[in-house]
């Protein structure tokens, strides 16, 4: 295992030194900056709907199966209902993917030009799952009326399915980034591909789990809390429980699997990527005995008014306090990340593993109470709590990509390419920056409302004791009041 | 091999190009439909028809750009360097599109409804004409091998202005003629059409298939000598090897305008389809063997034959089960099984 470590490491700084030999240091390209924050952005954007294409619709067809097993009215309730949502989402998640394609070829092409036969095959095979997945969308979110009970389930299944086929693809890309492999470079031109070294590279498979895993999470979470929400407003119905028991379940099932593979995750960062890791722990002299810092900021090669836990990190990584991390002192100067890129990975992974270990308390919390009594919690904290638990865990799949992706810098393919000679050298990025974020600010604030809309209008039918009504929209025609044929 | 690849590459941009361009095209039909009380029959049947369908459709784009990226490389950061300006547009207007469709699917107030119906109207005529004066500048040669051509000049060009006005025009037209089809599949008695005062939307839409084909017809026959003045190799292309396509593309399209209003509305259809169809693999034809203008083959763009391998392995998949889940959506669709809540 330290051989690996070594080897590896000693690749990687390798092929650095090569990079500095050709002469790559020249100054940054001002697309750089920009291009960075618009990536960045938009990612962090569509990330956010990643976890409602993929995990919601299974919570959706669990309220299905026990709609139609259990002839539960108010469980198909819950599953048309939440069909509604799903479908805007999906459709702003598409888009907001689409845009995504774009960039890749607008703000990175030194990375498509001369890597694209490599790194595009995942792609393709995201491409073949996300086309089943919006066919399989549309088919069940319309076809609640004129389809058979189990014809439309099954509809759904395929969405499940190829939700996690489309997830995993896509991270096998970013883990590509991470831990390449599978090609040859020569002159400057991939020569030769080994498809299934570049799918199935050393990073995959922990990598596309823990992304899984938090999209359940997110989607567990959020739906939960806004069920929460109304419970803490007074609306304890059977209806409010459903919608908050599903959804909860699933997360605090999935959760401390997620603390698991997590571990298991950083183990795998602490071998393979060695300067990720340095800069998790934000430590700058290769050491044994290092403690786990926790908090603070990384400043003229130390951790200032940070915590740590004596001889934490060496444990965690390697499970002796004898265990070697290496500093980012071993990364040659021209590839150290800066000290602010270390401060941001660093907090951020202090953020995603303070908030999963929160979650992992609630979903104990729950577990304990559903053993003992069948039933949640009874204090008002456990769902004040559960309310926020949504939020909480978007900030931590924030914040996980923000380990990966800066972690990463200033490579774009570790090894192999830098981000500086990745990105374009054409046009004024901060222009198309700027009107992306208006334009995602809008489509943003327009998503909370028509989703606030929806409620109100449920919470109208079934006030008005209609609630079978409620997911009808035929009631409400494009276009002016009185309906249609 | 990589002639293969190119092949799927194309037959996904053939597909995006009449599927995803009739949904493009309803769009156009929505912006034109007029005030909120005339328009709201219209754009009741366009989003009724569209709302299950588009993002499948939209999925080809994604097809195509990965097709690109993944099998020609090169090309693909030659032709991002380049046009990055109406690709930008494009990818922004998509947002807006998609987005606006889905709000508009789920507000009720008039006022919400305009501001997000305009949004996905606006942006399904702008769309199509930035991806069209793509296809322009790559057609006409203004992409370079290496990338980085003139920003403006490469899609503000007479070649890219015909591809994007004719792009909007085809994309009307297609759309036009299943919207036909589908109001006629919904027929409405006449004494309700009286009652209250609207017009026949087979009717409606029929009209507007007939003046869209005339002036896609004027437009694509002025284009003939637009190409010859700006871009003589597509030209001669489109007049030799492409020649068969561009007479049968007429032929449809004349066809249809003749039968529109007599013949079967399948019928119809699939001579609009044909129509619109050819006029896409007549460029491709007649670009045939080059990837961009006549400088890049796609021999020489390839990705190396692993990779071809598996995006072969990919199409192959596709065939075997994307091709006929779209056939489900379809006919279930045409069936009336789906529908909004």
């Amino acid at each position: 295992m330290a051989l690996s470590l070594t080897l590896s490491a000693a690749e990687i700084l390798s092929a650095a030194g090569t990079l500095v030999a050709d002469g790559a240091l020249a100054a940054d390209p001002e697309q750089l900056w920009p291009a960075r924050e618009q990536m960045a952005f938009t990612l962090g954007f569509h990330i956010i709907l990643v976890p409602f294409g993929v995990a919601f619709t299974f919570l959706m067809l669990i309220a299905n199966y026990r709609g139609i097993t259990r002839g539960d009215e108010t469980a198909m309730l819950l599953a048309r209902r939440w069909s509604q949502v799903a479908a805007v989402l999906f459709a702003v998640g598409a888009v907001s993917g689409t845009v995504l394609s774009f960039e890749l070829g607008l703000l990175w092409p030194g990375l498509m030009g001369t890597y694209g036969a490599a790194f595009g095959i995942p792609f393709a095979i995201e491409g073949l799952f996300f086309f089943i997945e919006a066919i399989f969308v549309a088919i069940y979110i319309y076809g609640w009326n004129r389809m058979k009970p189990w014809p439309h389930f099954w509809s759904g299944v395929p969405v499940v399915l190829s939700g996690i086929g489309g997830t995993s693809s896509v991270v096998a890309a970013n883990a590509w980034m991470n831990q390449p492999a599978g090609f040859t470079v020569r002159d400057g031109r991939i020569v030769e591909v080994e498809p299934v070294k570049v799918l199935l590279n050393d990073a995959f498979w922990y990598e596309a789990l823990h992304m899984l895993l938090a999209a359940y999470m997110v989607a567990g979470f959020t739906v939960a809390g806004v069920y929460a929400v109304g419970m803490l407003r007074g609306r304890r119905d059977r209806y409010h429980r459903l919608g908050l028991l599903i959804p909860l379940t699933v997360a605090a099932l999935v959760t401390p699997v997620q603390i698991f593979v997590g571990d298991v995750a950083a183990r795998e960062v602490f071998r393979n990527e060695p300067a990720k890791f340095a800069a998790i722990e934000a430590l700058h002299e290769t050491d044994t005995h290092v403690p786990e810092v926790l908090g603070g900021y990384y400043d003229d090669n130390e951790v200032h008014y940070g915590v740590g836990i004596p001889w934490g990190a060496s444990i965690l990584s390697g499970y002796v306090p004898s265990t070697e991390i290496k500093g980012l002192e071993e990364v040659p100067e021209e590839f150290r990340p800066t000290d602010r890129a270390v401060t941001v990975v660093h907090l951020s992974f202090d953020v995603m593993v303070g908030i999963g270990t929160a979650l992992l308390a609630l979903s104990a919390w729950y577990g304990w109470a559903y053993w003992r009594r069948r039933d949640i919690p009874r204090s008002r904290w456990f769902l004040r709590a559960t309310a926020v638990s949504g939020v909480a865990a978007i900030v931590a799949l924030e914040a996980g990509w923000v380990v990966t992706e800066v972690g990463r810098q200033p490579w774009t393919v570790v090894g192999h390419l830098l981000t500086r000679d990745a990105v374009t050298t054409e046009g004024n990025i901060w222009l198309l920056f700027g009107a992306t974020v208006v334009l995602y600010v809008l489509v943003g604030i327009a998503t909370f409302s028509v989703l606030g809309l929806l409620r109100k209008r449920w919470r109208a039918a079934d006030a008005a004791g209609d609630p079978s009504d409620a997911g009808n929209e035929e009631t409400t025609v494009p276009y002016g009041p009185g309906a249609s044929a | 091999m990589s002639t293969f690849a190119a092949v799927v590459l194309f037959l996904g941009v053939l597909a995006y190009a009449v599927l995803g361009g009739a949904d493009y095209g309803a769009g156009f039909w929505d912006l034109t439909a007029g005030g909120a009380r005339r328009g709201r029959e219209p754009r009741h049947l366009i989003d009724t028809t569209l709302a299950p369908v588009w993002e499948a459709n939209h999925v080809w784009l994604i097809f195509c750009l990965v097709m690109l990226w993944t099998g020609f490389p090169g090309a693909f950061a030659a032709i991002t360097t380049t046009l990055y300006v109406p690709l930008g547009l494009a990818a922004l207007g998509i947002v807006v599109r998609g987005s606006g469709f889905a709000f508009r699917k789920v507000v009720v107030h008039t006022e919400q409804q305009r501001v997000t119906g305009a949004a996905f109207a606006t942006s399904s005529v702008i769309t199509p004409f930035f991806l069209g004066t793509v296809a322009g500048g790559i057609a006409s040669g203004r992409v370079p091998t290496a990338g980085h051509g003139d920003p403006i000049t490469s899609w503000v060009n007479p070649t890219s202005l015909l591809g994007g006005v004719l792009a909007v025009l085809v994309c009307a037209f297609v759309a036009a003629v299943f919207l036909t089809a589908e109001a006629r599949r919904r027929p409405v008695p006449a004494a309700e059409l009286e009652r209250r005062r609207i017009a026949d939307l087979g009717r409606w839409f029929r009209r507007r298939a007939q003046a869209s084909a005339l002036v896609t017809g004027v437009v694509a026959l002025a284009g003939i000598g637009i190409l010859r003045a700006d871009s003589p190799r597509l030209f001669d292309g489109l007049l030799s090897r492409g020649l068969p396509f561009v007479v049968v593309s007429g032929v449809c399209g004349v066809a249809a305008l003749g039968l529109l209003g007599r013949a079967s509305p399948r019928l119809l259809q699939a001579l609009a389809v044909t129509a619109a169809g050819t006029v896409v693999v007549g460029w491709g034809v007649a670009q045939y063997p080059y990837v961009l203008g006549t400088h890049l083959t796609i021999d020489a763009a390839a990705a190396p034959p692993a990779t071809l391998w598996a995006l072969t392995i990919v199409a192959g998949i596709a065939l075997v089960l994307v091709v006929p889940a779209l056939a489900l959506l379809f006919v279930l669709q045409q069936r009336g099984r789906l529908q909004s809540h």
